[in-house]
């Protein structure tokens, strides 16, 4: 038993580095991946386009313009046009809010103690609405705190942020783009890995011999996991050096997990790879398989918490909703392995029963 | 004889996919040591067959016996005592002709010593000493073949199953490949082998034609050429398929 489980992995292992091509695509696409997603996906807002009028023209709606400008948040884009203009830039897109200050600005300020200024925005983009409302009675409450000395605030509120003190959003996205990615390179290659042998013909050679399915299923999942550990760890590796993610917690309990995701990952592709017959298929369902479900339900953008019940149920289901629990809770909290250990256990969960699936699943007969 | 004292006994075998009869009520028994030649067009039902009797596909209905196992009941046990060689070269192309050896060896449980000693020995015999570390993809596919039914006799069974092994070979290396056919049976082994070439079918000792899922035919070469008033196994096959007697 021993012995054949051991031909089947060696045999695996000189597949994977025979074909060195894809080696190659293997180990360069992840880091590829986490570099170009580790940009693109931010929630943070910068450089927003906005139009000032200002009809006041005194040093005082200077001043206040030059608030805006002190910011990286705002980009002045166009001034002393009219207001009927505003819709029309909303329009082409060349700002997406509009501050008007009017002409009695100084005059009311000083006079009567109170002056207003509209802003107007363009909210077709909802949350980039409510940021911008937000960023913008900032600079406002800065600037009269700044004129009016003698007024003063009668409480604040001092925020405290625990974990990611800058709320620096790759430290969000980062850990769950490693989520994302080791679930999909984990996945696509066991996929492959069956179903090559059905396209080439190899597997009438083995189903004629006295191997046993679980062998064949084991024999492949053990090469796979030393490959995408070492995928995994680069992309980790990557994280931590390239985009400075914290690793407060303990760095074995987190490559624990992780082999343990790789290990759920491998065996979904394994599924995957016993009820299709062509790579490409195989290929296609995998991605469908892991990209969706995992972008979209498991908590990688949106809080599951937010969801629908029965998606929040769905998510349960989903591996990658665990283990980002689990690598931001290491990374970024400190967790540890008892306050993790509900995770965990329905990761492990998930993999028996795909690897068992997969195992019933696997014919020992052609059709 | 009873049915497990023949190497291969088949009763009444069939196998439908959906509504499509592949197989139909297929008879035959062969004893050990024989050379069973199976014939017929493509689509006859010759890898179906074949199929089921190496434990790759289940029959619909009927009976089969391998080396003394029922095909249904005892399939795991027929593993160990077939030697199987697909239609399609099986091997692995990525591996070296060693390393396929070696593989196979390790999946029929050889021990490591008993995989390097029948490695020699096959190396010895193909006289491919030269090309053992070579990628099976750049070698010839005469070569190939016979190196695909070496690594089918690793585990040295008692019966040998050939899907078609010459389909596509030159004929310098089909009468290589006979020849072996031929030892082999000399050590006693029972040969089972389908073709398409008429040539082939006349070095069995005995031959089944089959069209449509039925065999229609099954005797000796000479008999069968006596019968059809033929000359060549060519000429006894057209016969057959068109169902003429003379």
């Amino acid at each position: 038993m021993n012995k054949i489980l051991y031909s089947i992995v060696i045999k695996e292992f000189k597949h994977i580095f025979r074909d060195s091509q894809t080696l190659v695509i293997v180990l360069l696409m992840p880091l590829v991946m986490l570099f170009l997603f580790g940009y693109a996906i931010t929630l943070e807002m910068r450089n927003i386009d906005i139009a000032v009028i200002d009809y006041s023209k005194t040093p005082q709606s200077r001043r206040f313009i030059e608030n805006i400008l002190a910011t990286d948040f705002f980009k002045v884009k166009h001034t002393d046009i009219s207001l009927n203009r505003v819709e029309q830039l909303f329009f082409e897109r060349k700002a997406i809010c509009a501050a008007v200050i009017p002409g009695d600005f100084a005059k009311n300020l000083y006079k009567n103690k109170r002056a207003n200024i509209q802003l107007i925005i363009d909210a077709s983009d909802p949350n980039a609405a409510n940021y911008i409302k937000n960023y913008f009675n900032q600079i406002s409450m800065m600037y009269n705190s700044e004129i009016n000395l003698q007024f003063g605030r009668l409480f604040s509120v001092e925020p405290r942020i625990f974990y990611n003190p800058d709320l620096k959003s790759d430290y969000f996205f980062v850990p769950g783009l490693i989520a994302v990615i080791v679930l999909l390179i984990s996945a696509l290659l066991t996929s492959i890995a069956i179903v090559r042998e059905k396209e080439t013909g190899s597997i009438e050679q083995i189903l004629v011999s006295p191997v046993k399915p679980v062998q064949i299923i084991i024999g492949k999942v053990i090469p796979y996991t030393v490959l995408a550990f070492a995928i995994s760890v680069s992309i980790l590796l990557f994280g931590y050096f390239w985009f400075n993610v914290p690793l407060e917690g303990s760095i074995l309990l987190l490559l624990g997990s992780l082999i343990l995701y790789i290990v759920t990952g491998l065996s979904l592709g394994l599924i995957v790879s016993t009820v299709t017959d062509s790579q490409q298929v195989a290929m296609m369902a995998t991605l469908l398989l892991t990209i969706l479900p995992t972008i979209m339900l498991s908590g990688f953008i949106f809080p599951v918490k937010s969801m629908p019940t029965v998606f929040q149920y769905v998510s349960l289901i989903i591996p990658a909703t665990h283990f980002l629990e689990i690598i931001r809770g290491i990374m970024l909290k400190g967790n540890t392995f008892f306050d993790l250990k509900i995770q965990l256990g329905y990761l492990a969960a998930i993999s028996i029963l795909l690897i068992a699936l997969s195992v019933k699943k696997f014919s020992t007969k052609l059709e | 004889m009873s049915q497990s004292e023949y190497a291969v006994y088949v009763e009444n075998l069939s196998r439908c996919f959906g509504s499509f009869k592949a197989v139909s009520d297929v008879s035959f028994k062969v004893k050990s040591g024989e050379i069973f030649g199976f014939l017929g067009a493509n689509g006859a039902g010759k890898t179906t067959t074949i199929r089921m009797l190496c434990g790759l596909l289940m029959p619909s209905s009927g009976n089969a016996v391998i080396a003394g196992y029922n095909v249904f009941t005892d399939a795991e046990k027929i593993k160990h005592n077939i030697g199987y060689m697909a239609q399609r070269f099986s091997l692995y192309e990525d591996l070296t002709v060693k390393e396929n050896i070696e593989f196979y060896g390790g999946v029929y449980g050889l021990s490591r010593k008993q995989i390097k000693i029948k490695t020699e020995e096959l190396l010895d015999y193909l006289k491919l000493w030269d090309h053992a570390d070579k990628l099976t993809l750049s070698l010839p596919l005469g070569w190939k073949q016979r190196i695909a039914l070496s690594t089918a006799l690793l585990h040295d069974p008692g019966i040998i199953f050939l899907d078609e092994p010459t389909s596509g070979v030159d004929p310098e290396s089909r009468r290589n490949f006979w020849t072996l056919i031929y030892q082999l049976s000399g050590k006693g082994k029972t040969i089972f082998v389908t073709t398409h070439y008429m040539d082939e079918a006349g070095f069995c000792n005995r031959l089944s034609i089959m069209k449509d899922g039925k065999i229609i035919e099954l005797d000796q070469p000479k008999v069968l050429k006596r019968k059809y008033n033929a000359n060549s196994m060519q000429k006894v096959f057209m016969s057959v398929i068109k169902g003429k007697k003379t």
